[in-house]
């Protein structure tokens, strides 16, 4: 195809700009800013609240903002993940589960020689990379069955998604028979302990923020959930692809669940529960669209910790945690209510 | 002839310059015509000659820009579908809309349900009720049979009880027997007659013209949104017909590229993709433009889909530059160097809610502008910006989210899309329907200039003007079939015409 050697004509446009300062601005601020103010306001009314009824301060105090991150590490990671599906135009309810799932699976291979009875006697005091990988594994293979499912047999991914989620509860149970697997390695316990936790949630995210908006992956992936009709016509593998992003969001499962259970030094069957709704809300929050094509991890990460502030603020202001489940629900409501009026204000200006 | 006409049929609809624009064209420009109760009125035209919009019109679903439709005599003012049946006017959609799942007694009484004291509904009162109406329809079919197990051809009868249950006087059927075996066409006529001598006026949309001579009293030809003629069958030939509805000036609004084929691209040998389309075969030269003519429903785009493998055919051969290929997904197409662009922008081609950047770069990113899997943002902008600039894309940069952006500037991007591919063989399906008219002239000029330099270009269009305009050679479809393949200079809107209707 040529380009030139054509006479301009009067109506010719300006060859389009690749995002000048101006346009930038005419189209606003990202739109992480808007969720950005709401984490900065609500810290602000924590903070202004804690000086009118406990007497000291939120935000100055290093080691609640530690543990308030802390907190939400786990669901951050899951997070991480679970962006990446709803762009895809998915939904992944099995998280929970397969983060239970791992953290036995991880555990029973992380067990000490001081183990009474260890769930496999001959494995104890294995090299980390052991329950590590294995942990990894498992939760990459849940993904894995839910991408095959939803890419095979086109059923939709809230049920496939759904299907894993009760059974790999259900597998976590019988994996020891409902006992809860302890005694484990002081290496294995390290990786849940101080802010380990949280640097492997930033890592997480920083990884994938690279992936989603620097790489092929990441431009498949949008493309998928902007409109998996036209992505197909474009030449991309639309099966092939959302089994790999299912597959990276049950692996990131994997990890969130040896993070759980290195944390509690032990795996229980009944970990993770309804961590799958946290990590969504997460990024629904943070701007996240569940018809999909739209979302960043940066908004997810803003999400999360918006969910941890809501969390630890409650805690000091020694408000029930009934209220703050209740005022979650509102948050979340309400987060996706101001996202729609955001993007009809979009498409409205044309 | 349908039933014994009253020897003064009383006027039952009448259309009274009725205009309607939609952006960019002119749907309907000034046409009146009227039908008589007990009559079938048959409505003829190229496709986009206005027809569809017209019967829309009268069913409720648009509402005119200018003039008025009387019924019996009375203005008549719809502003939805709802009115226009409580006015006894129903519309048989090409695409039915029946509820599968529920039974045939179920779908003719949706929302007025025979209901006892309770509001609890009362099966046996539905279901014998609409057996009422069937028989009157003389239709054999067991009211509680769910819609999901019938036949094409069966749900149409349940659409028409349907229909005859809200009491219609007048109805409008579009290409009804598109999906009909001769057996159940002729049922459908006798049922047609049936209704027609109860005193129901029929308006009748079709493409076949034997059906014609057949089934209606009176027969309207629409062009280019303008009423040409209202006349009887019998006084018309099939050649008459044909010449109505083409017969239009010709602009010379095309470029065109000089015949200069080079050697074979793309050859189909006996692809076949039942019911779509049989045994075709042709060959697409270098430098040469292929036009596919046809009605829609013809197969063509469906054609395009399996040479780009989307939906392969069944079987057959697809021979690129005279090496038999498999082409059973489009990245084996693109490998090959074929590109598709789809007919239906919004379905298949945008990503409406990404940027154009996003837009353009997308499939060139399956196997270029990539290292190691990082996108080379550098370079794959800088191409795409070159193109948009050479496309004359009108967008404020390339951040723009697509949708807000006209039709024909995203048809361009869309066109980018797979330049930026350098395709050996493009397949265009209708490249420039919903694009106004500047736009139009400019995709034709790119179109041109890319058969210049050597690619192979598929042009399927309904647009007459850009078929004879465009093309070298001109292969026309019907009903599934390969009907002729025309040079350029043999080829003429009647000859066209005349294959693709048959």
């Amino acid at each position: 195809m040529s380009t030139g050697q054509r006479e301009p004509m009067s109506e010719a446009p300006a060859p389009p700009s690749v995002g000048s300062a101006a346009s930038a601005r005419a189209r606003g601020l990202p739109s992480e800013a808007s969720i950005l103010m709401v984490l900065v306001g609500l810290a602000l009314t924590f903070e202004l609240l804690g000086w009118i009824f406990v007497g000291q301060s939120f935000l100055f105090n290093a080691q609640r903002l530690v543990v308030m991150i802390l907190q939400v590490s786990v669901i951050g990671i899951i997070a991480v993940g679970v962006t990446q599906v709803i762009i895809s135009g998915g939904i992944d309810l099995s998280s929970g589960s397969v983060v239970a799932l791992t953290a036995m699976v991880a555990a029973s291979l992380a067990q000490s020689s001081d183990a009474v009875r260890a769930v496999y006697p001959a494995l104890i005091d294995l090299p980390l990379i052991v329950p590590l990988a294995a942990g990894l594994a498992v939760g990459a293979l849940a993904g894995l069955l839910n991408g095959t499912l939803i890419a095979w047999t086109s059923i939709p991914p809230f049920i496939a998604t759904l299907g894993v989620m009760v059974s790999a509860r259900g597998i976590a149970k019988w994996y020891t028979r409902g006992q809860p697997v302890s005694m484990l390695t002081d290496s294995y316990a390290d990786i849940g302990g101080g802010v380990v936790p949280v640097v492997i949630f930033l890592a997480t995210a920083l990884v994938f923020h690279v992936a989603l908006r620097y790489t092929r992956y990441g431009k498949f992936t949008y493309a998928i959930g902007a409109n998996a009709q036209a992505a197909r016509v474009s030449g991309i593998n639309v099966p092939r692809h959302l089994i790999v992003v299912y597959t990276i969001a049950g692996g990131l499962s994997g990890l969130a669940g040896i993070v759980t259970s290195a944390r509690a030094v032990s795996g229980q069957s009944g970990m993770g529960m309804m961590y799958e709704l946290d990590a969504i809300a997460a990024a629904v929050i943070g701007g996240a669209s569940l018809s999909g094509g739209v979302g960043r991890i940066t908004g997810t990460v803003i999400g999360t910790l918006i969910l941890g502030v809501v969390t630890s603020g409650f805690t000091f202001l020694r408000i029930d945690a009934y209220y703050q489940e209740i005022v979650k629900g509102a948050i979340i409501v309400v987060a996706v209510i101001a996202d729609q009026y955001r993007q009809r204000a979009r498409s409205r200006r044309a | 002839m349908a039933g014994p006409a009253p020897a003064a049929p009383q006027c039952l609809l009448e259309v009274r310059h009725v205009s309607k624009a939609f952006p960019g064209v002119v749907a309907l420009d000034d046409v009146s015509l009227s039908l008589k109760a007990g009559t079938v009125h048959a409505l003829m035209g190229e496709n986009g000659a206005g027809k569809s919009t017209l019967m829309k019109i009268i069913a409720g679903i648009y509402r005119p820009d200018e003039g008025e439709l009387r019924l019996r005599g009375r203005a008549l003012q719809l502003r939805s579908p709802m009115e226009a049946l409580h006015n006894g006017i129903a519309m048989i959609h090409q695409e039915l809309n029946l509820m599968p799942s529920m039974s045939v007694a179920e779908n003719v009484w949706i929302g007025r349900e025979p209901l006892n004291a309770c509001g609890i509904i009362r099966h046996r009162e539905l279901n014998a009720r609409t057996q009422a109406l069937l028989e009157r329809l003389q239709i054999d079919l067991d009211p509680r049979t769910p819609v999901r197990a019938l036949s094409v051809a069966a749900r149409q009868m349940v659409e028409i009880a349907k229909a005859l249950s809200r009491q219609s006087q007048l109805l409008i059927m579009d290409e009804p027997t598109s999906a009909l075996t001769d057996k159940e066409a002729q049922h459908l006529f006798t049922v047609i007659r049936e209704l027609t001598a109860q005193g129901t006026g029929v308006f009748y949309i079709t493409h076949r013209m034997d059906e014609l001579f057949e089934i209606a009293d009176e027969v309207s030809v629409l062009r280019d949104g303008r009423h040409i003629a209202t006349d009887r069958p019998d006084n018309l030939s099939r050649d008459a017909i044909i010449r109505m509805m083409v017969g239009r000036e010709l602009a010379r609004l095309f470029p065109c590229a000089p015949a200069n084929p080079g050697p074979v691209a793309l050859s189909a040998r006996a692809l076949n993709l039942p019911p779509k389309f049989h045994d075709v075969s042709f060959d697409l030269h270098a430098g040469e433009i292929l036009g596919v003519a046809g009605l829609i429903g013809a197969g063509r785009s469906q054609l395009a889909e399996a040479l780009f493998g989307l939906t392969p055919a069944s079987s057959g051969q697809i021979l690129i530059e005279g090496c038999e290929v498999r082409v059973d997904c489009p990245g084996a197409a693109m490998a090959r160097g074929v590109a598709l662009v789809t007919e239906d922008r919004k379905e298949s081609g945008c990503f409406l809610g990404l940027s154009v950047l996003e837009n353009l770069e997308i499939s060139v990113l399956t196997r270029e502008f990539v290292r190691l899997g990082f996108v080379r943002k550098g370079a794959l902008t800088r191409a795409c910006a070159a193109i948009s600039h050479s496309l004359r894309v009108k967008t404020p940069d390339l951040h723009e989210r697509m949708e807000n952006l006209s039709g024909g500037n995203q048809q361009k991007v869309l066109l980018g899309r797979w330049l930026l591919m350098q395709p050996k063989i493009l397949i265009l399906d209708e490249p420039t329907r919903g694009v106004d008219v500047g736009a139009k002239a400019e995709i034709h000029e790119l179109i041109s200039r890319l058969v210049a330099q050597g690619a192979a270009v598929l042009m399927i269009s309904s647009e007459m003007p850009e078929i004879l305009g465009m093309s070298h050679r001109i292969m026309v479809m019907h009903e599934g079939r390969v009907t002729g393949i025309l040079a350029r200079a043999e080829a003429d809107q009647v000859k066209i015409m005349n294959l693709a209707a048959r």
